[in-house]
């Protein structure tokens, strides 16, 4: 874990007068930026021609060699449509797991920030001896990476599940083929780092505000719901934007808890699979991936102050 | 589109879902409400902080203390081998080789990664319209490990280099350089001979885990900007001045005042970088699988609990990886707290 305060840009320094700024740029630092710009996207932009062109095109020649011979470009929105609903080259296409990705990372953002914030708030403001070493217990366990809670973790799924299909009327239900074991896993790891950030802000909500709703013979609930929850918008905001996109993109637990099955299994695991097995078919992979990374990039472009404060303070979570 | 309808329900489990666990809470509170006296805050005590208490301990705490168990024991957690599986570990040849590269991830991601971050911050903050590229370098940090993987991997993609036809070099590591040997063989009159190798299988100076590196590099890079920048933006307009008036100008304005400023958050920064690279494991389970040299400790971690079931070695691994990041983490709090009692 970690925090770091970002300060936003008007509460810290006036900015400079324009005319300052003109003097100190340089045009050589101008076209340092714009050069190394340009080397961080064409990489992404790459990929993004690449799956606007035909198979015969895109898997055999060069993209930008393309941009120049417009007749070898070989435009079609084709491989969209074949990537998302299977095709001759890949019978399985990528719309059960790009509906997995929504259906696990919903839920998996709702849930650890409901549960965060109101383990933040009793900790701050339900008195109780030893609340400062729980609180500290907690941010500590953010020090534990994921790896050392899966194996531990998917026996007892296992063991779970094998104990739900014991119980009369439950014999064909099984765990592992639902999104439970992914959601829990989610919301478990989650917690740590979630509590830390809500807590430093639910903490430094006014205390007279709080105090004055308990004279008024507010209770606790009613306090949470009806004042802390409105006034921790922002927090709550940032972290479940964080948590959402930590969740789409995470690999590692899908793969674990889900399989590679189209029944629970996300759009990561979708997109490795393909990478692995039909790594030439670059006019496929290149849109499937295009498709999976354009949901973080909306929200990314969307919410990118929320966001920005989310993911830097976050950075460090697994 | 059959298929859309027929997953689309799915989405209603996890409405579903959603709801019954917001019912689940309201009756909570409802119920909790209804209690006065002493007793009332007891109860509200358990109704916020159990749900959180009890999640972490089935998912965090007793797994971690189990995997340490497990990691005495055997391949099937049944036969107690004392440090065996450390052993194992240390003593590999491949093992080492593993550790060796996970070291690597670790020195060179976050040098690069801050390196060109601060470069970065210290420009944008003469820039007048510092938004766009910002935007733009950030961006990466937005996209999954494995998305990254396949964008980097179209870079990289190998075909037998031919000087005839440079356009079927699709990935453009390889048809770059052929493009300008070509373009300069035609100005001086000879063919070209140099062939680019297919990159990701290149041992020699550990090439391949440089290349894996790099993505993780591009990806970190944004963040390193995005945070410095932000720290440099607040160091005080009258130091820089100041420092400006006595002469201080470029490298030494830099070096002696701009850095000693924002050493703090440099820090931070870094060792953020470091865990991320720690515990890099998508980039190389998708780009490589592991192979020809690139395995890192988190991937071998996955591979042996989970392909090879090797319960105890893989959880001596993990243990390993804990604790090669408890130490950065336990810094980084140190370092934040300090930051924060002096401001």
């Amino acid at each position: 874990m970690t925090t770091v305060e970002i300060p936003t840009e008007t509460a810290v320094k006036e900015p400079l007068p324009a005319a300052v700024k003109r003097k100190l740029s340089s045009p050589w630092a101008t076209a340092l930026v714009i050069f190394i710009t340009v080397i961080w996207t064409i990489p992404t932009f790459g990929l993004f021609v690449t799956s606007l062109r035909s198979s015969a095109y895109a898997d055999n020649t060069n993209w930008i060699w393309a941009l120049f011979h417009w007749n070898h470009f070989g435009f079609t929105l084709h491989n969209y449509s074949e990537i998302i609903t299977g095709g001759n080259i890949i019978p399985q296409g990528m719309e059960p797991y790009l509906i997995n990705s929504f259906a696990i990372a919903i839920p998996a953002a709702i849930f650890p920030l409901v549960i965060a914030s109101m383990a933040a708030y009793a900790l701050a403001w339900i008195p109780f001896r030893g609340a400062t070493f729980l609180f500290f217990t907690i941010f500590a366990l953010q020090v534990v990476p994921l790896q050392m809670a899966l194996l531990p973790l998917l026996r007892l799924t296992v063991t779970l599940k094998d104990a739900i299909a014991n119980i009369p009327g439950f014999e064909n239900f099984s765990l592992t083929t639902t999104y439970i074991p992914l959601w829990s896993a989610h919301t478990m790891f989650a917690l740590p780092l979630a509590i830390f950030l809500l807590h430093n802000f639910i903490a430094q909500l006014p205390r007279e505000v709080m105090e004055a709703a308990r004279v008024d013979g507010a209770s606790h609930f009613l306090i949470f719901r009806k004042i802390v929850l409105p006034l921790a918008v922002p927090a709550i905001a940032s972290f479940a934007i964080f948590q959402f996109l930590w969740v789409w993109n995470d690999y590692l637990v899908a793969l674990t808890f889900a399989g590679g099955t189209p029944d629970v299994a996300p759009v990561t695991v979708y997109l490795a699979n393909i990478q692995g097995t039909y790594g030439s078919q670059l006019h496929l992979s290149t849109a499937g991936a295009f498709v999976a990374i354009i949901v973080p990039l909306i929200v990314f472009f969307s919410l990118q102050r929320f966001f920005v404060r989310g993911l830097v303070s976050g950075s460090v979570k697994g | 589109m059959s298929t859309l309808i027929s997953d689309f329900p799915k989405l209603f489990f996890s409405l579903g879902a959603v709801l019954v666990f917001f019912a689940l809470i309201l009756l909570a509170f409802f119920v909790a409400g209804l209690a006065r006296g002493w007793f009332s805050t007891v109860l509200a005590w358990i109704v916020f902080l159990l749900p959180a208490l009890v999640l972490l301990c089935v998912g965090l705490v007793i797994p971690a203390i189990r995997t340490i168990w497990l990691s005495f024991y055997g391949p099937d957690s049944s036969q107690f081998v004392g440090i065996d599986n450390y052993k194992w570990v240390f003593g590999n040849a491949d093992n080492r080789h593993t550790i060796a590269n996970t070291l690597l991830w670790l020195v060179i991601v976050p040098v690069f990664s801050t390196g060109v971050g601060l470069v970065l911050a210290l420009l944008l903050d003469r820039m007048r319209r510092e938004s766009i590229p910002k935007s733009l370098i950030f961006m990466p940090m937005a996209i999954s490990f494995v998305g990254a993987s396949i964008i980097w991997g179209l870079v990289y993609y190998y075909v037998q280099p031919d000087y005839k036809h440079v356009e079927l070099q699709v990935g453009i590591l390889s048809f770059i350089p052929m493009r300008i040997l070509l373009a300069i063989g035609n100005v001086f009159g000879f063919t070209p001979n140099w062939q680019p190798p297919n990159w990701i299988l290149v041992q020699n100076f550990n090439l391949n885990s440089l290349l894996l590196m790099v993505i993780l590099i591009w990806i970190q890079t944004g963040f390193a900007m995005v945070v410095l920048s932000a720290a440099v933006k607040s160091v005080p307009a009258e130091v820089v001045e100041a420092a400006e008036l006595d002469g201080a100008t470029g490298w030494r304005l830099f070096s002696r005042v701009t850095v000693p400023m924002i050493r703090g958050t440099l820090i931070v920064v870094f060792t953020t970088i470091m865990i991320a690279s720690l515990k890099v494991f998508d980039v190389v389970r998708v780009m490589t699988g592991g192979n020809f040299g690139t395995q890192v400790l988190a991937n071998e971690m996955y591979s042996q609990s989970f392909v090879q079931f090797n319960y105890g070695q893989g959880s001596a691994l993990a243990v390993i990886l804990f604790v090669l990041v408890t130490p950065l983490i336990a810094y980084n709090v140190v370092q934040l707290r300090r930051e924060r009692a002096t401001r």
